[in-house]
């Protein structure tokens, strides 16, 4: 069941930036930025955390889920250290995603030779 | 005279039809193909917190580095991208998305060198949506702490 929830999630997310790409015709990095900054707002008003409950793996896939990620570390991170938590929170919640697609990236960068466009 | 008014006709028949009927056919594609992803990752999940007896949290972390670790492997040989052209919002919003908006730069830009080609361009996408992402939550993390300290929250 969580599989079908997972899918049905994720899918929907899809399709609603789907429709908001073929209305707008946004590129790629300002579709990724807007899903960030909803999956934070989102976050910030406790809708996020509902999506999540049901979706599992389905809200968390998704980049909406980063920014959802995000603000739950700058909430832990202010809890914990008040003001300065504001500055601690971020990074720290986003490091995994962002250290591993860095990392892998770069490696990526050594191993293969860019293709030509055909 | 055969030319021009067909050619205007053939415009106003692709104006009339393709958004329509390519946005239905687009959504389904980007349904199954965003689905998939999420399904994968659920799958991911569920198997190292059986296998591997970890959290949720970790598990979740986990399953964030092997989506990317796929997607960069999947963009590496050149296949990230026919997934993407599939699936339209499919292949962009899940975090291997993201990760092949890393990665992508980082392979085609490596001839302009260590710092000003793979140092500059793997962050062409990056850098935003970390820019955005970060200064987003940390202007609604004012407001929580505001809040908070006023007895709001």
């Amino acid at each position: 069941m969580e599989y079908v929830k997972a899918f049905l999630v994720g899918g929907i997310i899809c399709v609603l930036v789907q429709i908001l790409m073929d209305n707008t015709k946004l590129q790629p990095g300002r579709i990724m930025v807007i899903l960030v900054m909803s999956g934070v707002i989102l976050g910030a008003l406790g809708i996020y955390a509902k999506i999540e409950k049901f979706g599992g793996c389905g809200a968390t896939v998704p980049l909406s889920g980063f920014g959802f990620n995000l603000w739950k570390g700058m909430k832990e991170a202010i809890d914990q250290h008040g003001f300065l938590g504001l500055f601690e929170g971020g990074f720290t919640a986003a490091s995994v995603g962002t250290s591993a697609a860095l990392i892998f990236s770069y490696i990526a960068s050594l191993i293969f030779q860019p293709k030509m466009k055909k | 005279m055969r030319k021009e008014p067909s050619k205007q006709e053939y415009n106003q028949m692709v104006e009339e039809m393709t958004p329509k009927h390519n946005c239905f056919l687009n959504c389904i594609k980007a349904f199954v193909t965003g689905g998939a992803f999420c399904l994968l990752g659920e799958f991911m999940k569920q198997m190292m917190m059986k296998y591997w007896g970890l959290g949720k949290k970790d598990s979740l972390m986990f399953v964030t580095i092997e989506l990317v670790l796929l997607s960069v492997l999947l963009t590496g040989f050149n296949l990230y991208g026919k997934i993407t052209k599939f699936g339209g919002a499919g292949g962009l919003v899940p975090i291997t998305g993201f990760a092949n908006s890393v990665a992508s730069p980082a392979i085609e830009y490596q001839k302009e060198g260590q710092v000003f080609g793979i140092g500059v361009k793997i962050f062409t996408i990056a850098g935003p949506v970390i820019l955005y992402g970060i200064f987003s939550s940390f202007v609604i993390g004012i407001i929580y702490l505001l809040a908070k300290q006023w007895g709001w929250m």
